[in-house]
C-alpha cells in the first residue's frame, strides 16, 4: 500500500520536485555548519549593509554578518518549529479526536465544545497573548503552535472513527474482548491513517509560515539566533537601502512551504479513494 | 427564521464561556503566578496598576473564585486598566477597533468580489490556461509568508515605484486637504494593506468556488435545465451558481478568526493604528490587562462573524434547519 501510494506521489512532478526541495533542505539544516560559507554571528563592521556580490550573494546585513550564511543556519529553526509543532499538533488532534468518536456521548460533546471554543480565538492572538506571558524561545513556540492547531485533526480524525466503529472487524475485536485502548489504537487508528498524514503534511508549513510570522514580529526566535523571520524583520527596518535582506529570506520561507503543499496535495490525492480505480 | 436565531444564540453561551476559560488560563500561564504581576515582570506597571490588578483578578483568592470574579468583571465589561498608560482597556479597544473591522471589511468584500468571478470562470473551462494559472495562484497563496509579500510591495510600489504611501491610514496634514483629496489619501493609503491582507484568502475562496461550481455543474438539476433549453447565462447564474455560494458563504465566516489575527502583522507592518497594533504593542510591552481584553474581544467579533455567516446562510437556504451537525 504505502508503495503504491509513494510510487503514485512521484509521478506529480510538481510533488516529485517538493520533495527534492525539502530533503534538500533538511540537508541544508543538519549540516549547516559545513556549508555555511562563514560565521552567522560574526559581526564586521567594516561590511555592514553590503549589497549581494561573489563574496557574499546574499549580501550582509546591518552588522556586517554574512546573510547566506544566517539563511542557512535558519533553516534548522524553520524546521524544528515545523515538524515538532506538527507532531504535538498531530498527536494531541488524533487522540481527542479518536476519544470523541469511540466514546461519543458526553465525551464528544464536551471535547468538540473545546475545538469549538479553540476555533473561535484568531489563532494569532492566543500564540501571541501566550508568547507574551512566557519567554519566547525557540521550545515554547513550537509548543504554543501545535496546542493551537490540532483542531482539524481532531475533528477529521473524530469523523473517521465514527464511521470505522461501526465496522465488523472493530465488532470483531470488541467481541473477543479488546480493551478500547487498543480498539481505537490497534484497530481503528491504523485504518485512519492516511488523512492525518496528509493532514500532517499540510500543517509542517502551516507552523512554518506561523514561527516566521512570530519571528518577524519579534516575538519568535530570539536574535541573534538566525531565523528566517528574524531577517527579514531587519529588513523592514532598512527597507528603503537594503532589498536583499527582506528578498531572500522569504524565498527561503515561500520554496520551504511550498514543497510541503505541494507534497501534501499529491499525497491527498494518492491516497483519495475516489482516484484509486487507475492502477 | 426566529426559532432559528434563538437556537443559534443559545449554542453560543457555553462557547462564550468557553472563551472566557481560556483567556483566564492564559492569565494564569504567566511565570509564578499568582505573583506575576510583580514589577520586574512588567517594568512599565505603575505600583498603583499592579495593586488594581491585584484586586481585578483577586490574586490572593483561590482560582476558580478569581475565575468567578473576573467573569463578573468582564460582563460588566470592565478590562482593567492598562499597564502602559493607565487608561481603561475598553477605551483604548473602542478606538482602534473601527479601523480594524474596517480593513477587515474592505478585504472581506475585496475577497468575495474577486475570488468568485475568479473561481467561475476557471470551473465553467477546467483545464483552460486560466485555470491552471488559478492553480498555480492558489498554491502561492497557501505558500507565501503574507508580510514578506508585504515587504516586497512596498519595496516595490512604495520605495521604488513611488507610487503608494506604505505607512498609516492618512498622510501628514490631510485633515487640511479638501474633502475629495482626502478620501483619495485615504484609498492610496489603503490599497496595499488591503490587497496583500486578502491575499491568501482570494487564493483560498477561489479555489472553493471552483469545487464547488465544478460539482454543482455536474448535478442533475443542471442538465434538466440545459435540457429544457434554457440560455447558458441562466442556467449558470440563476441555476448553478446560487447553489455553488451556499458553502461559499460558509469558508467566509470561517475566514473571519485568520483576517483578524492577521492584522496584528499587517498593521504593524503598514503602522496602522488599529487593534491589531495596539496587541502587538501591548505584547512587546507586557500590559496584561490589555492583552487579555483584545483576546477576548478578537473571539467575540470570531462569534459574531460566524454568526452573521450562519445567518446569511440560512436566509440564501431556507432548507437549513437548526439540526445540523455540529
Amino acid at each position: 500500500m504505502f508503495k503504491i501510494i509513494f510510487r503514485r506521489v512521484l509521478k506529480n512532478k510538481f510533488a516529485l520536485a517538493g520533495l527534492i526541495f525539502i530533503f534538500s533542505i533538511v540537508f541544508v539544516a543538519v549540516f549547516s555548519s559545513y556549508i555555511a560559507p562563514y560565521d552567522p554571528y560574526e559581526i564586521n563592521v567594516y561590511k555592514v549593509l553590503e549589497p549581494p556580490s561573489k563574496e557574499h550573494p546574499f549580501g550582509t546585513d546591518e552588522l556586517g554578518r554574512d546573510v547566506l550564511s544566517r539563511v542557512i543556519y535558519g533553516a534548522k529553526v524553520s524546521l524544528k518549529v515545523g515538524f515538532l509543532a506538527m507532531g504535538i499538533a498531530i498527536i494531541t488532534g488524533t487522540i481527542l479526536g479518536a476519544v470523541a468518536g469511540y466514546y461519543g456521548g458526553l465525551i464528544d460533546s464536551i471535547i468538540m465544545r473545546v475545538v469549538d471554543v479553540m476555533l473561535s480565538f484568531p489563532t494569532l492572538f492566543l500564540i501571541l497573548a501566550v508568547v507574551a506571558f512566557l519567554e519566547p524561545n525557540i521550545y515554547i513556540i513550537m509548543i504554543v503552535i501545535g496546542l493551537t492547531g490540532w483542531m482539524d485533526v481532531a475533528r477529521l480524525v473524530r469523523a473517521e472513527v465514527l464511521s470505522l466503529k461501526e465496522r465488523e472487524f472493530v465488532l470483531a475485536a470488541r467481541a473477543i474482548g479488546a480493551s478500547s485502548f487498543r480498539i481505537i489504537f490497534k484497530h481503528i487508528l491504523p485504518n485512519a491513517i492516511y488523512p492525518v498524514i496528509v493532514a500532517a503534511t499540510f500543517s509542517v508549513g502551516g507552523a512554518i509560515l506561523i514561527e516566521s510570522g512570530l519571528s518577524f514580529l519579534g516575538l519568535g526566535v530570539q536574535p541573534p539566533e538566525p531565523s528566517w523571520g528574524g531577517i527579514l524583520s531587519i529588513g523592514k527596518d532598512y527597507i528603503t537601502v537594503a532589498w536583499w535582506l527582506s528578498l531572500f529570506p522569504g524565498i527561503a520561507i515561500f520554496l520551504t512551504v511550498l514543497s510541503f503543499n505541494l507534497v501534501g496535495e499529491a499525497l491527498r490525492d494518492a491516497t483519495d479513494p475516489k482516484y484509486w480505480t487507475e492502477d | 427564521m426566529f426559532s432559528y436565531l434563538i437556537k443559534r444564540l443559545l449554542l453560543m453561551i457555553p462557547i462564550l464561556f468557553g472563551i472566557t476559560l481560556i483567556c483566564f488560563i492564559v492569565i494564569n500561564l504567566a511565570p509564578g503566578s499568582p505573583a506575576m504581576f510583580q514589577e520586574e515582570l512588567s517594568p512599565k506597571a505603575s505600583a498603583e496598576a499592579v495593586q488594581a490588578l491585584k484586586k481585578l483578578y483577586g490574586l490572593d483568592k483561590p482560582l476558580h473564585e478569581r475565575y468567578i470574579n473576573w467573569l463578573k468583571m468582564v460582563f460588566t465589561l470592565d478590562l482593567g486598566k492598562s499597564f502602559v498608560d493607565g487608561r481603561k482597556v475598553e477605551d483604548k479597544i473602542k478606538e482602534r477597533l473601527p479601523i480594524t473591522i474596517t480593513l477587515n471589511l474592505l478585504s472581506l468584500m475585496f475577497i468575495f468580489i474577486v475570488a468568485i468571478p475568479i473561481g467561475v470562470y476557471s470551473a465553467l473551462r477546467p483545464g483552460s490556461v486560466f485555470d491552471r494559472a488559478l492553480t498555480f495562484f492558489v498554491f502561492t497563496g497557501f505558500s507565501v509568508p503574507t508580510f514578506w509579500l508585504a515587504l516586497l510591495a512596498m519595496i516595490v510600489f512604495g520605495v521604488n515605484l513611488g507610487w503608494l504611501p506604505i505607512s498609516g491610514i492618512q498622510s501628514i496634514g490631510a485633515e487640511k486637504m479638501p474633502f475629495h483629496e482626502r478620501v483619495i489619501d485615504y484609498i492610496k493609503h489603503l490599497i496595499l494593506p488591503v490587497t496583500i491582507m486578502s491575499f491568501s484568502g482570494l487564493a483560498g475562496m477561489s479555489r472553493y468556488t471552483r469545487s464547488s461550481m465544478l460539482e454543482v455543474l455536474n448535478q442533475e438539476y443542471i442538465r434538466t435545465a440545459r435540457a429544457k433549453g434554457l440560455p447558458e447565462k441562466v442556467v449558470i447564474f440563476r441555476h448553478a451558481l446560487r447553489n455553488a455560494l451556499l458553502p461559499v458563504i460558509t469558508l467566509l465566516g470561517l475566514s473571519i478568526p485568520g483576517l483578524i489575527g492577521g492584522s496584528v502583522i499587517f498593521e504593524s507592518i503598514f503602522s496602522i493604528p488599529g487593534m491589531g497594533q495596539l496587541f502587538y504593542s501591548s505584547a512587546m510591552a507586557r500590559d496584561y490587562p490589555t492583552i487579555m481584553g483584545i483576546l477576548l474581544i478578537g473571539a467575540l467579533l470570531t462569534l459574531i462573524g460566524n454568526l452573521i455567516a450562519d445567518i446569511a446562510y440560512f436566509i440564501v437556504d431556507p432548507r437549513i434547519r437548526v439540526k445540523r451537525d455540529v
